[in-house]
């Protein structure tokens, strides 16, 4: 009798702290990134700046205790996607980020935002989720891919260059980084190549781009595919001979690094640097160099933003995760960002400035990226006009 | 005219790095009957390897040494302790093991390499470029992988066909049963055949580290194309690898190079463009299709 009554005070009083615990269970977010294959460190580096951000507030975002799941998803938009379900549906996570390909993003997007969840894009931004078919469940901290390459276009036409070569892996994004160039660039194109997107060695390319011998070369190859792009145009003989503008994705401070002193002198477009002087981007830079001892990505720096992005919507409603109210908060960007300043268009893409940015030799031998001017100002897409929200 | 020679020498460059993932991969195939789908691993971890020794000695040689023999011992150690149990399985039991064995060294160079891809430089005696023909000037790092490449075939082509060991593959890839029967320690040979596999797979890695990212997962993204040769060479066969890669080599190149041209007579710019890079991507599987209708068993088959 004496024991059944001690079994269940502590079957009482067990029930009692889960009901505790249940009150005060920390947000889930759940972000769905590629960590494996030659992607890996792209989303290596959204996720460590989500994490760090997250850190610095002491395990909570905007002041509410939050719990992060990650899952890879390899670079395969079917795993994308079933992630998603399962995060959706078993674990009933309202709050979702982390993808870096446009073509994940493609099949897993939809999914997430019909289901009445919330995205925040901390990366990849397909075209054809910005238009006609943009959602108020969908937000992108990043940029429209367009962009990216709107302001290599526009500063390729700032330099002088009047014949471009061009080219950009065959996907939905290679095919936006064609369409971005192109629209800001004033000068003739000499030839508009679509690599493949396993592709990893361009000497047909190389040969093509000397035999067009343009003024100018732009490319769109992000991450390691970047780097044999770029070590292979040094092979070739072209690098000191054709100059190349860059979109910030095909040369971030990974593939710089890797490439090395060869990398000097080549022009780059972004919207942020490791160098801009802002006091939020200075936190970031230093907790950053002191917790994980490399240079940030520019990657890293849009997954720094998007957890302030979305601490700022917490914060708003505090705590509560009604999708309604966040989504609200959310559209005023109430946040520092690091790359200063910063606001949602009509259809929640960014509305920011763009960078020229150069490869110079840093003080330690090592070349580093500097910022040396600005190229646009309060840009945004032009998908935006179509966005009816 | 030049742009043609040069683009003739990518694809050789591209068909002999090709030939020596395909020489071990048919090998292994034929006289063992295992499908390694982990065969591109060999080469990520033959990469990695001479990566790794580069970094810490800096030195050329060291670097070679370290890759191959990165490559042969874990070749070596992937067939004693996972293949060496499945020989008499099914086909879809080794695809399932080899798989794992994908996901398995993928991740091992993650935690000890990290995602970062690494940096490898071209070795000093053989950067720049040399004067081939009047404006045609190509880098001596791809010419030296066409020489050693075609170096490694003739080699091979001695081995197998002038030696012992060659004569026990040759045996093996034909008869196996019989060579078994004859009391031929076949235990022996299909280690050390699976060690020759792996040293051309690590090969092959090393040298395309200074052109290529040294990455996690590279060795899958070639190693369909590699698949693609041996079927088109026939199973089994060297000399089918052999004339397998430097077809699939050149008319892979050849599409990805002129194609765009071609079709731009036909049509606008940007169209011609998008439909060359679709067509020049399926090119190779429209061979692999059309031979296999013609000769089901490959150029070269093994076993007749």
């Amino acid at each position: 009798m004496k024991l059944r009554g001690l079994l269940f005070g502590i079957a009482a009083s067990l029930a009692a702290g889960a009901s505790a615990l249940a009150q005060q269970a920390p947000v889930k977010i759940g972000m769905i990134t590629t960590l494996s294959g030659p992607g890996g460190y792209l989303g290596q580096d959204i996720r460590d700046a989500f994490k760090l951000a997250i850190e610095m507030e002491g395990g909570k975002l905007g002041g509410v205790p939050v719990e992060l799941t990650v899952e890879d998803d390899g670079l395969k938009p079917g795993q994308g996607k079933q992630i998603a379900e399962k995060m959706l549906k078993t674990d009933g996570v309202k709050i979702l980020t982390g993808i870096v390909f446009s073509n994940v993003a493609g099949a897993t997007v939809p999914d997430i935002v019909d289901s009445g969840a919330l995205y925040v894009s901390p990366n990849a931004a397909p075209s054809n989720f910005a238009g006609k078919e943009c959602n108020e469940n969908y937000f992108v901290v990043s940029w429209q891919n367009d962009s990216l390459h709107e302001s290599a276009g526009q500063y390729a036409t700032n330099l002088g260059y009047k014949k471009a070569f061009i080219l950009a892996p065959n996907y939905q994004a290679g095919k936006d980084a064609l369409t971005g160039f192109k629209r800001m660039f004033k000068g003739e194109i000499a030839g508009e190549v679509y690599t493949r997107l396993d592709q990893t060695d361009f000497a047909p390319e190389m040969a093509q781009i000397r035999a067009a011998n343009p003024d100018v070369v732009f490319q769109f190859h992000p991450g390691g595919v970047g780097i044999a792009f770029l070590r292979q145009y040094q092979q070739a003989g072209l690098l000191g001979k054709i100059p190349m503008v860059l979109a910030a994705p095909s040369l971030d401070s990974t593939t710089l690094n890797a490439v090395g002193d060869a990398a000097v002198g080549l022009h780059v477009t972004s919207h942020w640097n490791t160098d801009f002087d802002n006091p939020a981007n200075k936190a970031f830079v230093e907790a950053w160099t002191k917790a994980y001892n490399r240079v940030p990505t520019y990657y890293a720096s849009q997954g720094y933003d998007t957890a302030l992005a979305i601490a700022s919507a917490l914060k708003a409603t505090g705590g509560k995760v009604d999708v309604p109210a966040l989504r609200k908060a959310m559209r005023k960007a109430d946040f520092a960002s690091v790359r200063g300043a910063f606001k949602f268009g009509p259809n929640q893409h960014p509305v920011q400035d763009w960078f020229a940015l150069e490869a110079q030799k840093g003080a330690d031998g090592k070349p580093v990226l500097k910022t040396v001017g600005k190229v646009l100002s309060n840009h945004s897409d032009v998908y935006a006009k179509d966005c009816k929200l | 005219m030049t742009l043609v020679l040069e683009q003739l020498l990518n694809g050789l460059q591209f068909g002999v790095m090709l030939f020596l993932l395909a020489a071990g991969l048919t090998l292994i195939f034929g006289i063992m009957g295992v499908i390694n789908l982990a065969h591109g691993s060999l080469y990520m971890v033959g990469a990695y390897g001479a990566a790794f020794v580069a970094a810490q000695t800096g030195s050329v040689v060291l670097a070679i040494l370290g890759g191959l023999a990165a490559a042969a011992i874990a070749g070596m150690a992937m067939e004693l302790v996972v293949l060496r149990r499945l020989y008499a399985r099914d086909h879809l039991d080794q695809v399932l093991a080899t798989f794992a064995l994908i996901l398995i060294f993928n991740q091992g160079v993650t935690i000890l390499f990290g995602r970062q891809p690494l940096f490898v430089s071209v070795p000093p005696a053989l950067n720049g470029s040399v004067q081939l023909l009047p404006g045609l000037a190509y880098p001596v790092y791809r010419l030296a992988i066409i020489a050693v490449g075609l170096l490694v075939a003739l080699g091979l082509y001695l081995l197998i066909n002038r030696t012992r060991i060659g004569m026990l593959v040759r045996a093996g890839a034909t008869h196996r049963e019989m060579v078994r029967a004859l009391g031929v320690d076949i235990r022996l040979l299909y280690t050390a055949v699976f060690g020759l596999g792996a040293l051309l797979a690590g090969l092959a890695g090393l040298m395309a580290g200074p052109i290529l990212a040294v990455q996690v997962g590279m060795g899958e993204q070639i190693l369909i194309t590699t698949f693609v040769v041996v079927v088109i060479g026939g199973v089994g066969s060297i000399r089918g690898a052999f004339f397998g890669a430097l077809i699939v080599g050149l008319v892979d190149t050849s599409l990805r190079a002129f194609l765009p041209g071609l079709l731009r007579h036909a049509m606008t710019g940007s169209e011609a463009d998008a439909l060359a890079a679709g067509l020049s991507s399926m090119g190779i599987y429209l061979l692999m299709a059309v031979v296999l209708l013609v000769r089901p068993k490959g150029l070269f088959p093994a076993h007749v």
